[in-house]
């Protein structure tokens, strides 16, 4: 799961190093866009999740179909009480299941739409980064492979997102556990002709 | 307080048919999760088995239409434990009805049709609006597409006046089969026009031996 750190207030950028990806439990992450209060608040939510969870002391954990089932029925009952949390949010986790390592990826809206895919993006994700997902992704892709086409979407987003900036952070959840990788940033080409000398072909008292 | 509710609905797209047969019901719709003018994905449910004889499928709002389904489970799970059988169809039809109406001034953003055999084991279809208003006919189209699949339906089916008198039957003759390769063509010709419709449909007959799925691939565009 990737993200960019940035946290507008309109169309000031207010925040430069928000951590939009969180480890919830053992086995899942979850990432969100929108409120950024809201998904603190969230996250307050899931943390007295996991602790009841964890109190029960049952060998059982939520895994991240649980979490998204829960998250699901948050944002519609709030929904239904016309003070939603507005968030987008997205729930990744594997977790060792009856069938073996069960890997999971789903996403729910702030009114209660959900659903599980292979791919997932919010806000402008949908509309740039989503069709190269669908054209490149595949099943069988290694780690490092799966970075490579995350970044390859984020750099479309950083060039045509007008809120996005360039400093991104990873997220990794694996049996083992989660990740989350300290940011970087991706290397951009602005040395296209049409670029230098903008004025050029339109000279004014500009 | 969020102020102006335009944001607590959404339309999720989609459509949904169902034609009830002399012995059988079908039910599809097609798998396609839209916002707006987004594929959210192409391979997502809109059909819930309510009991072995009673299937439902809603287009609309998913969330809402989720929360209806799990509504009407959990209702029939609590009959079964009080009555020691399953609901029939008609009965789910009252139930449906009731659960949407209670919700009549918030409604469910859910447009239904509800088909399986009712208690002779004869065909049935419930069609109903967002706020529970229903009547059973012979077959009913829902949706972003419902308008253009139900004037196909009325013509192929010629479903008899229901001012003839003695009253006759609105479930159509033709076989199970027929049936199928009807709901195939008229979500093909539903999905060249509708942009909500399409990617993949979902098929599920209900017959005296129970109940079978199949997939259909559909128009991606």
């Amino acid at each position: 799961m990737a993200s960019d750190t940035g946290a507008s207030y309109g169309s000031t950028l207010r925040y430069k190093s928000v951590e939009r990806i969180k480890a919830v439990g053992k086995h899942s992450l979850i990432g969100a866009s929108g409120e950024f209060s809201d998904f603190q608040e969230i996250l307050r939510y899931l943390d007295e999740l996991t602790l009841s969870d964890h109190m029960w002391d049952d060998g059982n954990s939520l895994g991240p179909k649980e979490i998204h089932s829960y998250l699901t029925r948050v944002m519609y009952n709030r929904r239904n009480k016309f003070d939603p949390l507005w968030n987008s949010l997205v729930l990744g986790g594997v977790k060792k299941g009856p069938k073996g390592e069960e890997k999971y990826l789903g996403m729910v809206s702030m009114i209660g739409t959900h659903f599980e895919e292979n791919h997932i993006a919010t806000g402008f994700g949908n509309h740039l980064a989503i069709p190269i997902l669908r054209a490149e992704w595949r099943e069988d892709m290694t780690f490092e492979e799966a970075v490579k086409l995350v970044e390859k979407c984020l750099l479309v987003l950083l060039y045509r997102d007008r809120s996005s900036i360039n400093k991104f952070q990873i997220a990794k959840i694996t049996t083992e556990g989660a990740t989350i990788y300290p940011p970087y940033s991706l290397k951009t080409y602005w040395g296209f002709s049409h670029f230098e000398n903008p004025a050029q072909g339109a000279v004014g008292s500009w | 307080m969020s102020r102006r509710g335009d944001w607590v609905y959404e339309n999720n797209g989609g459509t949904c048919v169902a034609i009830a047969g002399a012995d059988y019901c079908v039910i599809a719709a097609d798998t396609r999760l839209s916002v707006g003018y987004s594929i959210l994905t192409r391979d997502h449910s809109k059909i819930c088995e309510l009991a072995d004889k009673c299937v439902l499928a809603s287009s609309g709002f998913q969330g809402d239409i989720k929360a209806l389904h799990k509504n009407l489970a959990a209702r029939e799970l609590l009959y079964q434990h009080q009555h020691n059988k399953r609901m029939s169809c008609p009965a789910m039809a009252q139930l449906l009805s009731n659960t949407l109406y209670y919700k009549r001034f918030f409604p469910y953003y859910a447009f239904n049709v509800l088909g399986g055999l009712d208690s002779e084991g004869k065909g049935c279809v419930f069609t109903y609006d967002a706020v529970g208003s229903y009547e059973r006919t012979g077959y009913s189209a829902q949706g972003t597409g419902s308008t253009l699949i139900m004037p196909v339906l009325d013509n192929q089916l010629k479903s008899p006046s229901p001012l003839l008198l003695p009253a006759r039957d609105a479930v159509t003759p033709l076989s199970e089969t027929e049936a199928i390769d009807l709901v195939k063509d008229v979500f093909a010709s539903a999905t060249e026009r509708d942009i909500y419709t399409g990617d993949k449909l979902e098929i599920v007959v209900v017959n005296k031996a129970g109940t079978r799925r199949e997939y259909i691939d559909l128009r991606k565009d």
